[in-house]
């Protein structure tokens, strides 16, 4: 059996998304920017897109620009803003569990263009400190930065309210948000929760990889990052990539359709994950359990076994996880997230991500469980001493 | 300049007698399977004692240069002008106008070392020498000769063609690979192994190789890795025989029943005795490893010991003399470096004790490996039985 259980990493592309694709690239090839026909038909689908993209967020078309990712669109919106807004002041807000993408865009701004920057920390559960938020908002606070879902530990932020506190305390401060984990999984609506930018990727959410959009809100001062021929209004410069723009819009429409049914089924396995969970000792469950925490991200400790090889014991059953983020994998060192929401030592590298989608079944949540009750006593017996 | 062949210059092979022709074989095979990558047209060929590397219409020359220097057995290769034979007047413009493309400066001291393969030329080497230096002090007012300490030996070679060349470009020295029988490598992920069996492959050695892969505690990337590293190694020595022994359940079976701290030495041991099993079945004669005396606790004196009495075969330590820093230089040079510190854990320190014995005793690690009689054997022949093989390096032009 294969168990695919690493949705937060990567997605499956749907059938119909790869289908679209592979036409417009064979097919409909034509470079948007030209002026025959095959330019035009290329233009329709990016278009279409972007109405599809804004019909999902209830914003305007013209506010989606697409880019090569979510690491690229956290970019734009970080350094672009940032130096759009420096004569406002150099004083940027984010928190200590970001992706990577934020935080080292955000170390570089402070290193390399001389902001300042305040992380700001988070409570056991992973949620952002809301009072911290308000303590660190000053005349020079330019933008503020707060992800959507941990994608380590699956909490849900308080973004509207962390939005409504930014906006009390100065209207003109940005609110920017990496909703990599969030957009297909939950309605945001960027107007209502008074967010200004918005970050997402097309490969999260079954679409293609190489894509993704940052919704940038009407009264934002941005600059570009990129220099050349000037596409997009010249916010992002370089050929549109319209198979993957096109596959993005598709996957979008499709993981918004019966959304709240397909959450709720992820949110009874993930229960049942839970409930079998508690039949090994020595466990613990990261961050929340409840509403408080995404629907399809389960984060669990195992004191005793090191990360890596309980993986490599699961692959060897065909289930497939990540130890921490997958993103920063390749790092053996340790989750600063799960240090930020101060994890017992003995679960800090002993911990893996179970991730699903709307394609996860209940056999499959039976047949890890069974798998996790199999190994974690014979494994628990080989340590390290 | 246009250069249009590579003479190789080799150093050692030109002293082994009857065994000459073998060695000079080895070497146009070696330099062939290191082409064989290379867009154009090569010809190597041996003629009248020298190896040549004719270049046919367009190459890359710095590319074919890089190929042919990592072939052991070379200590210099000498690009090569080849023009027409032509009376002696035309002979002096041809090296004049060599001599003035390779030094614009025109300012260096040379000597004119002409040789006459062919006799029919009508003037014999020493008036060719005289002829041409003539030519280019005539050419050149700034040129010297001198005869004893030259910055620039011109050779001027009448074969068939007429070969001009001056410079050398540094090989590799050695001898050619597959001069000297095959030895089994025993290959981790590290530093050490990789540059190991490259100085042994330098001696014209055969490589073969054995990995020791534990899942799950280490990964598929590491054994990637180990691939990759032999994949650099094969680049001098040629294709390497890899075998990937799945020794999960030894080690374990190990960690059960024997002392805690003696576990690094008695996996090694087994390590041995699987390297050797394989080295015989191949016809190796020998093993190789990269430890170096001290380095770790199993590479004590008497670590190394222990570790060595369970071969018969010889083991071969290219490495033992040499400090962590001369071997990372080695490993930057031949570029396996930057693979080598790739962090992945390898089977050798998933369960290393804290404090490891650093100086066992043979006979207690011997009453230790008593422990293990009931399975080790039926472990043993399940490890050997489940090895993958895999070749690394083969090129598509092999059939050379």
């Amino acid at each position: 059996m294969e168990v695919y259980l690493d949705n937060s990493a990567t997605t499956m592309c749907y059938p119909e998304v790869g289908e679209l694709v592979y036409k417009i690239m064979c097919q409909d090839y034509g470079n948007p920017s030209s002026m025959h026909r095959k330019g035009v038909q290329a233009e329709h689908y990016i278009r279409d897109a972007k109405e599809t993209l804004a019909k999902l967020l209830k914003v305007n078309p013209g506010e989606i620009f697409f880019t090569s990712g979510g690491t690229e669109s956290d970019n734009l919106a970080l350094i672009g803003c940032a130096r759009a807004g420096r004569r406002r002041g150099n004083h940027l807000i984010t928190t200590s569990i970001e992706h990577p993408a934020i935080l080292n865009t955000m170390r570089y701004l402070e290193e390399e263009e001389g902001f300042r920057v305040t992380y700001l920390p988070v409570d056991a559960a992973g949620r952002v400190k809301l009072d911290a938020l308000k303590d660190a908002l000053c005349p020079e606070t330019i933008l503020v930065s707060i992800m959507y879902v941990n994608n380590e530990v699956g909490t849900v932020q308080p973004v509207a309210e962390a939005a409504r506190i930014v906006k009390q305390y100065n209207p003109s401060i940005l609110f920017h948000t990496d909703a990599v984990q969030g957009f297909g999984k939950y309605r945001i609506w960027p107007k209502r929760m008074g967010i200004d930018l918005l970050s997402a990727s097309g490969h999260k959410i079954h679409g293609p990889k190489g894509v993704g959009f940052l919704y940038i809100g009407p009264n934002v001062k941005i600059r570009p990052i990129l220099f050349g021929g000037e596409q997009q209004k010249n916010i992002r410069s370089g050929t549109e990539n319209v198979p993957g723009i096109a596959g993005l819009a598709l996957a979008s429409k499709m993981i918004y359709r019966d959304l709240e049914m397909k959450t709720a089924l992820m949110r009874e396995l993930k229960g049942r994950f839970l409930e079998g969970i508690k039949k090994i000792d020595n466990t613990v469950v990261h961050g929340l359990t409840d509403e408080g925490s995404a629907p399809h991200i389960i984060s669990v400790g195992i004191a005793g076994i090191r990360s890596e090889v309980l993986l490599h014991t699961l692959e060897e059953k065909g289930i497939y996880v990540s130890s921490g983020s997958a993103c920063s994998s390749n790092h053996p060192s340790v989750s600063g997230v799960l240090k930020g929401i101060g994890a017992a030592r003995e679960y800090l590298d002993a911990t893996l991500r179970f991730s699903m989608s709307e394609f996860t079944k209940k056999e499959e949540i039976d047949y890890t469980l069974e798998t996790l009750y199999n190994c974690v006593p014979t494994l628990r017996k080989y340590t390290r001493h | 300049m246009e250069f249009h062949s590579f003479l190789i210059k080799y150093g050692e092979i030109g002293i082994k007698g009857k065994n000459r022709y073998m060695f000079e074989d080895a070497l146009v095979r070696q330099i062939r399977y290191a082409l064989s990558d290379v867009d154009g047209d090569f010809y190597v060929h041996k003629c009248h004692g020298r190896v040549y590397v004719d270049c046919n219409g367009e190459y890359d020359y710095e590319e074919t240069v890089e190929h042919i220097s990592r072939v052991f057995g070379i200590v210099g290769i000498c690009p090569v002008v080849r023009k027409e034979v032509k009376e002696i007047e035309e002979l002096k413009k041809d090296v004049v106008s060599y001599m003035g493309e390779m030094y614009p400066e025109g300012n260096c001291t040379f000597k004119v070392e002409a040789r006459r393969a062919n006799k029919r030329y009508p003037m014999n080497s020493m008036e060719i020498n005289c002829a041409l230096g003539e030519a280019v002090l005539d050419a050149f007012p700034d040129m010297k000769v001198d005869v004893h300490n030259p910055d620039v030996r011109l050779n001027v070679e009448i074969r068939e063609e007429v070969y001009l060349y001056s410079e050398i470009i540094p090989g590799p020295g050695g001898m050619p690979v597959g001069t000297n029988g095959s030895a089994m490598l025993l290959l981790s992920g590290g530093i050490d192994s990789p540059v190991a069996g490259y100085m042994i492959a330098k001696r014209g050695v055969e490589i073969e190789a054995v990995y020791f892969h534990a899942p799950p505690y280490t990964s598929e990337r590491a054994k990637e890795k180990v691939m990759d590293l032999a994949k650099l190694v094969s680049v001098y020595s040629g294709p390497i025989k890899l075998h990937v022994v799945n020794f999960t359940d030894i080690q374990l079976y190990i960690y059960e029943k024997c002392p805690h701290e003696e576990l690094t030495i008695i996996m090694r041991r087994y390590m041995m005795r699987i390297a050797e099993h394989f080295a015989k079945k191949d016809g190796c004669l020998g093993l190789i490893t990269g430890e170096s005396i001290g380095q770790v606790a199993s590479q004590t004196m008497q670590s190394l010991a222990a570790t060595n009495a369970v071969c018969t075969l010889p083991v071969y330590r290219p490495l033992v003399g040499f400090d962590k820093r001369e071997i990372v230089e080695i490993s930057e040079k031949i570029g396996t470096y930057e693979v080598s510190i790739q962090p992945f854990e390898d089977c050798c320190t998933i369960f290393v004790a804290k404090h490891p014995v650093t100086k066992p005793n043979l006979e207690r690690i011997e009453k230790s490996e008593l422990n293990l009689t009931e399975k080790i054997d039926e472990l043993m022949q399940t490890a050997l039985d489940t090895t993958e093989t895999i070749i690394i390096g083969q090129k598509e032009a092999d059939s050379f």
